[in-house]
């Protein structure tokens, strides 16, 4: 690992600098996006069910729906934004011709896409506050769901986003991968009460389960020791990606 | 010419060898730029000229050999040497949706320069390269000139020692490219170094001090553009259609020490005065004056009978 934390920073500030032109545009799907899901959700198909586990259906829904949040506002960002600087405006061969190095590279774009799931989440969570689905002041904590959220899917995506050989394998990502951890991931219903054991494992095994049932712990108060594996997992996956992911970049770019 | 023989060379590699798989697309290269110079390198695509350059600044490391610049091993200190160095890459890469400006103090950050020497340099390079009614519009809008020259810009945003220049006119009017030249040849007046890539041997004879001529992956000539043409050719040449029987009568009249080159249908002689050529043939032809070319002979030239066009002095 050759990092230079401030190349690193010049990378993010890019990302920055550009999105200030856009994010008016993006600020308001961003916002409009879980107004959505709650309302439709939350209020509409949630009527019909009595309480879940004594809760409303809309407040055993919206920390879930605020993981999945952070996780689109990460994977976004490190899959058709990164490819793009990759193949077509060939930004990186750009920069690595400044000092600005490989692992630079990769530690600004996961920094700047653990940042628009801030953007993401963040906009999720005022969205539930305004619904008043955020009980004060406990679930303040599960804004830091947000960023490891992130994190994790930044270095998943980045590290097939550096290795995939055309853009069109992304529906793969989005619709096999994304999309059943989505709906499989303890979001919309408790998992262990509706699905076979195996699955139980194999959701242990994937990434979405644990930011959402880390958000979910910060909602209700009720921290048990599984949120010590949920930290770890989060951890430990990103970090061994983001090796992945280096050993990509270096590969794409510096053969 | 400010450097002496004596100044270590900018950019030194010893033996460097690039495989792709089997492949090698550089080969045993040995390679040196010596300081202050414009040094061309040439060759047809493929001949491994963006590789070569692309291991000097550390984007490629070699499977054999050793690449140092400014005295540095870049396999060691590539940081160090892309901060002194500058790269305008073959495909221009900009951001298209920021303007001119903007790309310039984008990429100026990535020197870790502050705000203040950024906004002094892009003042400077826009004059410089006379960007300035287009300074402030969105690069989508930009013509293909305007973009390699902001695309030159950014690489002079760290006032590179060494500028390295990968295909610099390639697809641009000539307007354009004189225009370029001649931004080359300033910065070469205020002592920058300047590697250049290119397939057009008129660039490299109008700006280069020196070049090296590729063909797959190795140096296969490494001098003076003239001493290149003086030493391989002549100073001169005639151009003219024949059929191989009168090539070979016309290089029999001449006793057979003469120089040349066949493309085609078309033969080329070579003759410090070619007006010695020109004389033979007409009295061969006798009556008949078919249409010859006397002119200089080129780098052009040297490049053919260097790499595969026969040139058997003996006939």
């Amino acid at each position: 690992m050759d990092l230079s934390f401030r190349h690193a920073w010049s990378i993010w500030r890019r990302n920055a600098t550009l999105y200030r032109r856009t994010w008016k545009l993006t600020i308001l799907p961003n916002f409009f996006e879980p107004v959505f899901y709650l309302t439709a959700i939350g209020i509409g198909v949630g009527a019909y069910i009595s309480d879940i586990g004594g809760m409303r259906y809309i407040e055993f829904l919206t920390p879930g729906m605020l993981a999945v949040a952070a996780m689109h506002g990460a994977s976004f960002e490190v899959t058709y934004n990164v490819y793009v600087r990759i193949h077509f405006e060939k930004a990186y061969d750009g920069m690595l011709t400044t000092p600005v190095g490989p692992d630079d590279i990769l530690i600004g774009e996961v920094l700047w896409s653990m940042t628009r799931s801030l953007f993401y989440g963040g906009g999720f969570f005022v969205v539930a506050m305004l619904f008043g689905l955020v009980p004060f002041p406990g679930g303040l904590a599960a804004l830091v769901v947000i960023p490891l959220a992130g994190l994790l899917f930044a270095a998943i995506g980045f590290a097939f986003t550096i290795r995939i050989p055309t853009i069109d394998v992304f529906s793969f990502y989005f619709t096999l991968f994304l999309t059943p951890l989505f709906l499989f991931s303890d979001v919309f219903f408790p998992i262990r009460e509706r699905l076979p054991g195996a699955w139980l494992i194999v959701a242990e095994a994937l990434p979405l389960l644990h930011p959402v049932r880390l958000a979910r712990s910060a909602f209700q108060g009720e921290w048990g020791w599984v949120a010590l594996w949920d930290v770890g997992y989060i951890l430990v996956v990103s970090a061994v990606l983001l090796e992945l992911a280096r050993r990509g970049v270096r590969k794409r770019l510096m053969s | 010419m400010t450097s002496t023989e004596s100044d270590p060379p900018v950019v030194s590699m010893r033996g460097v060898t690039k495989r792709y798989g089997e492949r090698p697309a550089v080969d045993g290269l040995d390679l040196d730029v010596p300081e202050g110079q414009c040094f061309g390198l040439l060759g047809p695509n493929g001949a491994g000229k963006t590789t070569t350059l692309r291991m000097i600044y550390g984007a490629a490391q070699p499977s054999a050999g050793t690449v140092s610049v400014f005295g540095l091993a870049v396999a060691r200190r590539s940081r160090e040497v892309r901060a002194r160095l500058g790269v305008t890459l073959q495909d221009n890469v900009l951001i298209e949706t920021a303007t001119a400006r903007e790309n310039m103090r984008i990429f100026g950050r990535h020197y870790l320069l502050d705000a203040e020497t950024i906004a002094r340099r892009v003042d400077t390079l826009v004059e410089f390269l006379q960007l300035g009614s287009h300074a402030d519009m969105v690069v989508r809008r930009l013509s293909g000139g305007f973009k390699r020259r902001l695309a030159i810009a950014l690489s002079l945003m760290n006032m590179p020692e060494l500028l390295i220049l990968d295909e610099p006119t390639t697809g641009l009017d000539p307007n354009v490219r004189q225009g370029l030249w001649s931004r080359v040849r300033a910065l070469r007046a205020s002592g920058t170094t300047v590697l250049i890539t290119t397939h057009y041997m008129d660039e490299a004879e109008r700006l280069c001090d020196r070049v090296v001529i590729m063909a797959k992956g190795r140096a296969i000539a490494d001098d003076a553009p003239a001493a290149l043409i003086s030493t391989h050719l002549a100073r001169e040449a005639i151009e003219f259609d024949c059929d191989e029987a009168e090539e070979r009568r016309f290089l029999a009249s001449l006793g057979n020490g003469v120089p040349h080159l066949r493309t085609g249908n078309r033969t080329m002689a070579f003759a410090d005065d070619a007006s010695r050529l020109q004389d033979a043939l007409r009295d061969l032809d006798g009556g008949d004056r078919r249409p010859i070319v006397l002119r200089p002979a080129n780098l052009e030239d040297v490049f053919l009978s260097l790499s595969g066009t026969r040139l058997d002095e003996d006939g």
